[in-house]
């Protein structure tokens, strides 16, 4: 068995709902994201189209993360889930440098490398991924890539003379994560620009800081004796808030 | 209009989640800094002692393994305070994974610091006989004195994996196509003759005019074929799309440009012609100058090159 994912971009609306449901049954924290919509803008008008791109771990077959990270916190399970077990990570973000889609990001409450499972956790007890659920078109297609009979195996059957594409080919890693009806503008970060303060709601181009932003270095080395203070979300914003928003600082280094 | 259709190629992001920024920041920069002075003293001890007599260098035995332990503690203190849980450093001697450089590199460098904690103690003791003469622990150190020259060759060859592994931490990091580079496996070995040699520069006042001649010219060549593989690196080095993304930022002038290229003028070609022209009229203050703006400039160029791919967008 290999799970993987399939997206139809020509279904998705942007509509986020996977990215709060994934948010909610995964308790991420507030800027932190396991699964993301990203926005883009493509033309001028009146020829200008906007495209919706879900964005999640790719849960490659050759996973960077898995071989860098330095105690196994990041290992396969038998279905081809690549999994993490924060009780064993130790922080030491070699995995988000590995990791070519940016998927892997510090959670700010545990200081530790977390993703998207999959939601391995539902999948054992024989539920859906919390995305695939809440998704009222049905872009987000799950199941078996080795079973024939699968929908996602039908789906890229069906689809693979319009092209099922994966991103960052080039980097070899074997991705189980497919996309129908993206193109290099979508898939490919290079093909876009990100302009400062062009962003619809926000205007944060970049995180102040890589996990808690009350984690400071000697905190690192006090929080089991003293006791990790509760930061709740509303002591993340106020750091957000406090904080000037240039991305040359370097958060939790 | 041209200009419109040229408009329409171009894709904007225009609602995404913020980014994060440099998660390796200057502690690992100050890591990497650290270690080329543990593992290169030991690479410039190794060449001196094989081209002059030990006493042309009297104080050596006892400096270089001293020099090398406060460099790895520097090292190895930045590299347990850079990780988010650093108490659970201890997986990965309990919970080892085997095809991570950075496994190999921390078991490695342990052992490298062990070795050079006995060196340090031999050399020590031997070097000031009548310090804590009659403690027990001294009196047992001094007893194995021969031990030094035994450990030394092994160490010279543990010092060569150590001084590299770092680069195979950065080919294993996928995701920064800057650093996928073989070059890298030789910058860090030229990184290390660097400042191993600016390092020792500061402890060889006593020494034959010969010896810190031939330091001179360990400085010389390192700085100089290290800035040649940069210059490479930075104009040639179109590997990658993201490779060349993040070369054509620098190149445009971006944050970083200035740092790089003042490491440069600072560390490289400085210290080139100071040591240059040191190994024809000994001018012991001129050498301490060219080793300092070699510490200092080669800090500030691992420190670019550590940060500018972690500025590319991953998605």
């Amino acid at each position: 068995m290999k799970l993987g994912f399939l997206v139809d971009l020509n279904l998705c609306m942007g509509c986020k709902g996977c990215e709060v449901a994934c948010k909610v049954e995964n308790e991420v924290p507030l800027g932190s994201w396991r699964l993301r919509v990203k926005y883009i803008d493509i033309g001028v008008f009146p020829e200008a189209s906007r495209n919706f791109t879900p964005l999640r771990c790719n849960h490659c077959e050759s996973a960077p993360c898995e071989r860098i990270c330095p105690v196994s916190a990041l290992h396969y399970l038998e279905n081809g889930i690549v999994n993490i077990d924060s009780a064993r990570c130790i922080g030491c973000a070699g995995c988000m440098m590995a990791c070519p889609y940016g998927a892997i990001y510090m959670d700010p409450e545990s200081n530790t490398a977390d993703k998207c499972t999959y939601c391995a956790h539902r999948i054992e007890s024989g539920m859906m991924p919390a995305c695939v659920v809440i998704c009222p078109v049905e872009a987000n297609i799950f199941g078996d890539v080795e079973d024939d009979t699968s929908n996602i195996s039908l789906y890229i059957m069906e689809h693979q003379g319009s092209g099922v594409q994966v991103r960052k080919p080039e980097k070899h890693t074997d991705p189980k994560h497919y996309y129908v009806g993206g193109g290099t503008q979508t898939l490919d970060p290079l093909a876009q620009q990100r302009l400062e303060g062009y962003n619809l709601f926000n205007k944060i181009t970049h995180l102040e800081h890589v996990g808690d932003p009350h984690h400071g270095v000697l905190d690192r080395f006090l929080a089991p004796f003293a006791g990790h203070a509760e930061y709740d979300n509303k002591s993340f914003m106020d750091s957000e808030k406090s904080d000037d928003d240039s991305y040359e600082q370097e958060g939790g280094h | 209009m041209i200009e419109h259709g040229i408009n329409a190629t171009h894709a904007v992001v225009t609602l995404d989640v913020p980014l994060p920024g440099i998660i390796w920041g200057w502690m690992i920069t100050l890591n990497m800094w650290a270690k080329s002075i543990g593992t290169g003293v030991v690479f410039v001890a190794a060449f001196l002692w094989y081209r002059h007599n030990k006493d042309e260098m009297p104080n050596m035995r006892w400096t270089m393994p001293l020099i090398s332990f406060i460099a790895l503690n520097v090292f190895l203190l930045f590299t347990l305070v850079d990780l988010h849980q650093p108490y659970r450093m201890i997986n990965i001697f309990l919970h080892p994974h085997w095809t991570s450089a950075i496994t190999v590199g921390a078991w490695m460098a342990s052992l490298f610091t062990g070795l050079i904690m006995v060196m340090m103690l031999i050399g020590g003791f031997d070097a000031f006989p009548d310090f804590r003469k009659n403690c027990g622990v001294a009196k047992t150190v001094r007893g194995i004195s021969p031990f030094y020259e035994k450990i030394f060759p092994f160490v010279v060859f543990l010092a060569i994996p150590v001084t590299m592994y770092t680069a195979i931490i950065m080919a294993e990091s996928s995701a920064r196509e800057l650093w996928q580079a073989p070059t890298e496996v030789m910058q860090m070995m030229w990184a290390a003759l660097m400042a191993g040699s600016a390092a020792m520069i500061f402890v060889s006042d006593k020494w034959s005019k010969e010896a810190r001649r031939d330091l001179a010219l360990i400085l010389a060549i390192a700085t100089f074929f290290s800035f040649i593989m940069y210059m490479g690196e930075y104009f040639f080095s179109f590997k990658s799309s993201e490779a060349e993304a993040t070369l054509a930022y620098v190149h445009s002038g971006g944050a970083y440009n200035t740092e790089f290229w003042f490491g440069m003028a600072l560390g490289f070609i400085a210290p080139f012609f100071l040591a240059v022209s040191n190994m024809k009229s000994d001018n012991k203050t001129l050498l301490r100058f060219a080793a300092i703006l070699a510490l200092v400039g080669l800090y500030m160029a691992k420190d670019v090159w550590l940060k500018i791919p972690q500025m590319l967008p991953l998605s």
